[in-house]
This record gives C-alpha cells, structure tokens and sequence, in this order.
C-alpha cells in the first residue's frame, strides 16, 4: 500500500559525491567533501496492508529523518513515494501540491512522535486535538465529532471525563495516547510511530505497546514503527529494517534478522540488547 | 458637542477644531516662528523628519508647531504630506565614507584613523537644569555665536571641512573579520513606500522600515535585546554624523550625475560577536548598520541593534523575530491605531452583548459562569 | 474648502492607478488578501484608511457618495471621511443608501437592499480572519495558501465546549466561494448574511495593515458553522426601534441621557428615518 523508492535526503548544500563518499563502509554520513549530512540514501521501503514494518537503528541512523519525509514535516533531497490511497498509486506524493499533500496527511495518514509536543496542540483540549485532525478528514459536525472523540478515548483508554482538558496537563503516557488518538481519528490506512515509548517509565511503555498491538489486531491498520529498540521492535513488527549512517543495511522477516543477523551491525545492535 | 449625536457630528468637529485652536493660542504669548522651532529644536526637527520619512527641516518644524509639540503627531502630519508627492527620481546610493563629518566616535579601537571627533555632543555633560535659560538674554545668544565662529579655535570649524575618513569598519573588513550581510542589487531595491512588506522580508525593506520607525519603540526593543531577551552585545566599530550628498542621474542622460543637495544623517555600525550556527559557523564578527535623518544617535544605535538581532536563525526573542519588531515599530500605524479605540463601537459592543445574553439565557445566571 | 494643491480625489493618479489594478486582482480572487503599498492619509491609520483610498481610487466625477460609520451618517468619524472625500472631489454626497453609487462603511451594511450599480466599501481593522488563532503573517498566508484552516475551526469547536454555542460576535469568518476565509470587517453577525451572492461589489480596505480584498457580485459566502451548530444572527427579542417601528433591522441599545431608560433604535439611521417617512417600500 505504500512504496517507497530511492529516497534520498542531504542537510547541508550537498555537492554531488555525498552518496558516494558517506555510508556504513566509510562508517560516517557527513560527506567529507562538502560537509552535509546524508541522513538517508536511496532507501527503498514497501508496506502491504494491515503490515507492522519495523525500522531499527541508533541515533542518527537516518529512521526518524525517514519518517518526517513521509508525514511530509521535511522535504526529500531525491526520490519518489506512492500510496494506494492516492490517485491509484500512481502519482509521486512527493511532487505533488502542499495542498495535496495536506489532503494525503489528513485522509492517508496518521503519526505519532517520540515529543507529545510534535504531535499535539498544547493548547488546544484533548478533544479539541481529536476534533483538529477530524476536521481536516472534512469531519463538520459537532455531536459526531464529540462522540468519535468519546470513542477514540475509551479506545486508548484515556478517561473520557477530561476530554475538555488540555494535554499539557497529562502525563507523558496520556500524553502519547492523545497522540494515538488523534492519529487514528479518521482511520488512517497507514500509521507512523516514531520511537513512541522512548523516555517513559517501563511500566508505561509496556501500555503503550499493548495498545499499538491492540489497535493492530482490531483494526488492521498498516504501520511503520521507528525505534533503536530491538525489544520494541520484536514486540511489534513482522518485517524489519536495519539502517545505518542513512542506509538499510539488512532487512528481512523480524524473527529471521533476529535469530540469523548478517551484517555486523545488526549483530551488535543484537547482542547489545541481551 | 456630544461625540456621536445624530445629526450633530458636522457642528461638533467644527467646534472641537476652534476649541483646539484656542488652547493653542491661549497663553498670551507671541506665536512661536517656525524657524525658530527649526532652529532651536533641531533634534525634535530631525526626529519628525525620520519617522515622518521626508527630509524637510523646515516643514518639520512647522508640523511641531501644528502638533503643539507632539512628535509622533508632526511625524504623522509630514507622513501625510509626502504621500502626495510624486516619485520622480530615485537617489544613487550614497556611501557615507563621503560624508561631511560633524561627529564620529568608536567605541571598538582607542584610536582610529582620521581620530575620534566628538562634535556636538551632551553625552558628557551633568544633566543639570539650565535655570539660567529660563531668562534668556538675546544678546548675549547672539553674541555667543559670533564669538564661537570669530575665536581661537579654528579646527573645530575647520574639522567641517575635513574631506574623508575610512571607515572603521574596513579595517575589520580587510582582515575578513567581519561577515557582511548579502548584498542586493541596488536594481532590486523595494520601494517601502510603494509596496507592502512581506516575509521573510529582504534586507532592503527592513532598513527602510526601521529608517522611519519611531524612536521609543525601536529602543525598548533594541534594549530589551541588549539586556538579555535575545543576545546582541553590541560594541559601535563606528557611529558618524553629518552631512552626505544626494545624487541623482540626470534624467536625459543618465550617465551625467548631478548633486541635488544634502542630507544630515546619523550612521552607526555596529559590530557584534560571531554567530554560532552549529557546524561550519565561520569566525566573523557579525555587523548591524543603522542610518536616520538628522542627528539621532540612540535610534541609530537602536536600529543597527535591531538590523542584528533580526538575523537570528531561529528567532527566540521578540528582537529576533522580524515580523514582530517591523510590525511594530511603525509610530503613525501604532499611535492611529491605539488612537481608533476612541471611535464609536457600539455595533460591535451591541453584537459582544448579545452573544453574552444568549450565553448567559442558555447557562441560567451570569453568576454561574464564573 | 476647494482644494487646489491636491489632485482630484487627493491621491495622484498613479497611485489610483495602482490600487485599481489590485482591487482587479482582488476580485479575480475573491476573499483573497492582496498586498498593496497603503499610502499614508492625511486620517490617521486605523480610522478608514484602507476604506478611504479605495473610495478615492474609484470615485468618478458622475458618483454620489455616502459614508457611514456604525451605521450612522452624521457620526464624527463619517462626517470627517465624507467631508475630505467632497473637498478633494467636489462630487455630490447622500445620506440615502439608494441614491449612492459609492457607500463607504465601517461595520455595517445598510439596511436597504444594495444593488448592481452600486459598489460597498469597507474600512477594515483586521483583514486576516486567522490572527483569531495565529500572530504570524507568514504563518497565515502559508494557512490560506494550503486552505489549513483547522486552526479556526478548532477554535469554534472549542468556543460551543465552553460556552454551548459559538461565542464570535461581529467579525464572523466565512468562507467566500469555498476557498478562502474571509474576514467580514466588524459587522455584525446580522449583516453576514447580505454578503451572499449580493448584487453588489463589495470591496474591503485595510490601510494600516496594508491589505486589500473583494467579494465580487452573485458570490457564495457561508458563515463558518458546524452542520448542528448554525450560525444564527442577533436577536433582539422582538423589541421594535423607537423611531420607526422596524423589527427587522439590527438596533442599538441606548439609555436615555434624561430618564436612564433603556430603549432600541435603528442603528441604520437614514434607513430609520426614511422607514419612519414611509419611503420603504416593504415587499
């Protein structure tokens, strides 16, 4: 339902060799030439419906910068995407208007961020944050848009009584359901998860991942879940890709780059999490 | 004289217009000429030149006078003015290592080259109430000019006609010390006047801007940078004030240039320290220019603060912000606005208070509200 | 006062020219906010100058004109505008909205059905309907460009949770020809719905913030509103003006300077007075 194909993105003026002179062989994604940073090169990514892809990696790796490309907070240097969802999979979603992209981010997709406060409206309600990306899917009626907040909530097991409350007042755990929420509001086909559980307590992450399955398992939603946690990353995900200094080293079935990692790399990150 | 009588507000702005007039002429004095107000009041003359965005010392003055001495309301009287006047011709740039100094001072080097002048200036003397001039003597005014020009000092006189001096900040340029700003082709040079401004703005619009904004509310932005909502630690390479050349190409032949005449101006540069912009950030001295009509140093100081701070990657402080601080600092668009609140609302009040009645109909008594 | 150092209609004929050409822009793209380089007026900025530069840049010498502030003809604010506009023109004025080929206004539209040949002008305060959610004008006009307007719909979201309805009284945001939102200038809600595929061209002028907009004739424009939640006007509870008896025009609530009663009369005041003449012809 979502693929994915060349997808380049250089911070920095860029010179031309980046690609070739950055990468896990030479360890490094800051081109020594020009000094930008090569935070992805031609990745390729496929998702099918109802699929959990994981993507694994430390900081820097380029998976987080991945997932920005596709919720499009930051534009691509290079490369193309197409979603089922949109024009039959046919057309670019990255050379297309803002105004369509808008469209695609408020009908096709939802995210959830590692910083509650990426995701949210501080200001706005908890059910105002419901009601923001609801609207935006053409949602214009009141009631409704209350009782899908109402439902939404229970869903993420959020009490319902503090629907008119703002998230800033939430703990971090409420907070990442509100964002959950809120990415589900308009049953997305596909969902991102950038590092969800991250910086919570373990008790709370544990919640947070049995919702993520929950959802799954009920809804059959397709989703790419971002995290140097291979813990997370087995939890969760059927496919698995590892990155590195912004390129997919290894990917496979999650089970099999497990039990039978190839490239070095991922060995470590294994063998690090035991 | 009611504000909003029926019927009556022809009648009324007739009578508040004499009434103004006779608090203005009421002291039993003699009418205030308006080459003295030119004369005697030459910094609030070139204040109301600046903000009011037209060089014209004399008609300055005759707004001051107009205004009763409201600066911002003279600004606004020469505003008005110079919106009716065509734009025939625009001036060459005018490079003020031209200029015809008067003052010039730097704070960076104990000396520099062609010297530190001080020119007229207060800076260092006790701020003491002259009681003396409450009784001026004209003779001894006069005379005091007389003996000035005639004494023993002549390279006070003679410092006028000094040609040149370099820049200071050249010599930080030459040692690639100092990160200009980019600069646009004077071809591309946008017309404040002409045009809206709009974001990011270029460099041009916002030294226009500043150039006529007023006084007090670049200052306390200006200061509220220097003291801590942002980080500008300015040090002035160089503040200059006098007079510069207004040229013009001739319009048949434009390769002819002629001198219209010239303008006094106040210039600061300003140099503050290096930025850090993470990797790749160069070991450069950062500059902040400021330039207004007339001699007013502290909003030249405050305009090349605000040109700094304005930089900023990521802005962080109201300072850095420039659609905060352009968007504000214009004193004719502020001072009318803060002033419309006088007008009648009470369409609008009328509307607030029925959607309050209807809030308070539907939740019972007002008192449950709070 | 005739007017002699100044061009016909104070503003120079480049000027004019210019501000011509962009209310032309602003009518191809109706509710879109053009830029324009406002010129200072001899009125202060925030008291019509906006309102007053377009009236100068399209006033014939064939046009009669009327100004009226909060309604009212004879208001200080009105009189002051019409008396600039007559001395820097010369061109006949009126207090009778049928008669005026030219009505300029602050927050208000005359009561009496405008028509085809006539054009309404706005002073306008605040021309962009977002600075209710968002301080920053590059942010707004990155909001317009995309049609994101969930910031503002949120906002009455959360205005009905607060208070059970939507609390937004004069300056009500609409949507004009479903694509860009628009802000009305102060009128009341009660005026809203004459904005509605009118007859007349309605021009908006915001001096100060250097703004100009246009709602062109047989234009849609729909109140933001929640499809349970619609957007209703003042309602004054059947109380009738004093003057004329009307109770369909939106009043003014005034307490009496000798007796401190409270009464209601027309805010349109020469509609009020020709109402009370009889000269209305009711359909």
């Amino acid at each position: 339902m979502l693929s994915v194909r060349n997808l380049s993105k250089i911070y920095g003026s860029g010179c031309g060799l980046c690609l070739e002179l950055t990468g896990p062989g030479v360890g490094s994604n800051i081109c020594p030439k020009c000094h930008s940073i090569v935070a992805c090169a031609r990745i390729d990514l496929d998702v099918y419906p109802g699929e959990i892809v994981g993507i694994v990696g430390e900081s820097g790796s380029g998976k987080s910068t991945l997932i920005k490309l596709l919720h499009f907070d930051q534009e691509p240097t290079s490369g193309y995407a197409y979603v089922q969802g949109f024009e039959d999979g046919q057309v670019d979603m990255f050379a297309v208007s803002n105004q369509k992209k808008r469209w695609l981010r408020n009908h096709q997709l939802g995210i959830v961020y590692q910083n509650p406060n990426a995701g949210l409206n501080m200001e706005f309600s908890c059910g105002g944050n419901i009601a923001d990306k609801l609207i935006a899917a053409d949602w214009y009626n009141y009631t409704r848009i209350r009782s899908r907040a109402t439902e939404l909530m229970q869903k993420t097991e959020l009490p319902v009584q503090r629907m008119d409350e703002p998230p800033k007042r939430f703990s971090g755990g409420m907070q990442q359901r509100v964002q959950i929420a809120k990415a589900l509001a308009n049953n997305p086909p596909l969902l991102l998860l950038d590092e969800v559980t991250t910086g919570l307590d373990v008790s709370v992450q544990a919640q947070v991942l049995r919702l993520i399955r929950q959802i799954q398992s009920t809804l059959q939603i397709a989703m790419v879940v971002v995290s140097h946690d291979f813990a997370v990353i087995r939890m969760l995900t059927e496919r698995t890709l590892v990155m590195r200094n912004g390129r997919v080293v290894e990917s496979g079935l999650t089970d099999q780059v497990m039990e039978d990692p190839h490239h070095p790399y991922t060995q470590l990150l294994i063998n690090s999490m035991l | 004289m009611a504000y909003v009588a029926v019927k009556g507000g022809e009648k009324a702005i007739k009578e508040a217009e004499r009434l103004a007039q006779y608090f203005r002429c009421r002291g039993d004095s003699t009418p205030i000429a308006v080459r003295q107000i030119q004369d005697q009041m030459r910094l609030a003359v070139d204040r109301v030149m600046g903000e009011g965005g037209l060089y014209a010392p004399e008609l300055a003055a005759l707004a001051l006078k107009q205004a009763e001495g409201d600066t911002l309301e003279a600004a606004f009287l020469l505003r008005a003015f110079s919106s009716t006047l065509p734009r025939r011709h625009y001036s060459l740039p005018a490079g003020s290592s031209d200029m015809r100094i008067m003052r010039r001072i730097s704070s960076a080097f104990k000396d520099i080259p062609g010297g530190q002048f001080l020119g007229p200036t207060k800076d260092y003397t006790q701020r003491l109430m002259a009681f003396d001039l409450l009784e001026e003597d004209s003779h001894a005014f006069r005379s005091f000019v007389s003996e000035y020009v005639a004494g023993d000092v002549p390279d006070r006189v003679s410092l006028i006609q000094q040609p040149r001096f370099p820049k200071v900040v050249d010599l930080l340029r030459l040692e690639g010390l100092l990160a200009d700003p980019a600069v646009e082709s004077p071809a591309n040079y946008a017309d404040l006047t002409r045009q809206a401004i709009r974001f990011p703005a270029t460099r041009s619009m916002r030294l226009q801007a500043l150039a006529r904004g007023e006084n007090g509310s670049m200052l306390a932005l200006a200061y509220s940078s220097m003291r801590g909502y942002g980080a500008v630690h300015p040090c002035i390479g160089e503040l200059r004030v006098g007079h510069v050349k207004l040229l013009v190409p001739h319009p048949l032949d434009p390769t002819e240039i002629i001198t219209v005449g010239e303008v006094l101006l106040t210039e600061v540069e300003l140099v503050a320290r290096m930025r850090n912009e993470g990797k790749g950030s160069v070991a450069q001295l950062t500059l902040g220019y400021g330039v207004c009509f007339g001699h007013n140093e502290v909003k030249a100081i405050a305009m090349a603060t605000l040109d700094r701070s304005m930089t900023a990657a990521n802005p962080g402080a109201p300072a850095e912000d420039e659609e905060f601080v352009l968007y504000h600092i214009d004193g004719i668009e502020s001072a009318g606005f803060a002033a419309h609140w006088k007008l009648p609302h009470y369409v609008d009040f009328q509307a607030d208070l029925n959607r309050l009645r209807s809030v308070v109909d539907r939740k019972g008594k007002a008192n449950d509200l709070l | 006062m005739t007017s002699y150092s100044y061009n016909y209609g104070f503003l120079d004929e480049q000027t004019k020219k210019e501000i011509r050409r962009k209310l032309l822009q602003a009518v191809a793209i109706p509710g879109y906010q053009v830029p324009y380089g406002s010129r200072e007026m001899p009125i202060a900025r925030g008291w019509g100058t906006g309102g007053l530069q377009i009236t100068l840049s399209i006033i014939g010498k064939q046009d009669t004109l009327k100004v009226i502030d909060q309604g009212c003809d004879f208001s200080v604010n009105a009189c002051n505008l019409r008396n600039f506009i007559a001395a820097t023109t010369g061109n006949t004025v009126t207090t009778d909205t049928a008669e005026a080929s030219i009505v300029q206004t602050r927050h208000r539209i005359p009561e009496e059905a405008m028509r085809e040949d006539q054009i309404l002008v706005f002073q306008v305060p605040y021309p962009e309907i977002l600075r209710w959610v968002e301080p920053s004008e590059r942010e707004t006009r990155r909001m317009h460009a995309e049609r994101d307007y969930g910031k503002l719909w949120v906002f009455l979201y959360e205005d009905i949770v607060r208070w059970g309805e939507i609390t937004l009284s004069y300056r009500y945001p609409v949507l004009v020809n479903q694509r860009y939102a628009m802000d009305p200038s102060p009128i009341p809600r009660h005026d809203v719905p004459k904005l509605h595929q009118a007859e007349t061209l309605f021009l908006f002028g915001a001096g100060r913030e250097k703004r100009l907009y246009a709602v062109p004739p047989y234009t849609e424009v729909v109140p933001l509103q929640f499809e349970d939640y619609h957007f209703t006007i003042e309602n004054f509870g059947g109380q009738p003006c004093r003057s004329c008896g009307s109770t369909s025009s939106y009043l003014n609530e005034v307490y009496d300077g000798e007796t401190g009663e409270r009464y209601f009369s027309c805010s349109d005041t020469s509609h009020c007075a020709k109402n009370s003449r009889g000269a209305i012809r009711h359909e």
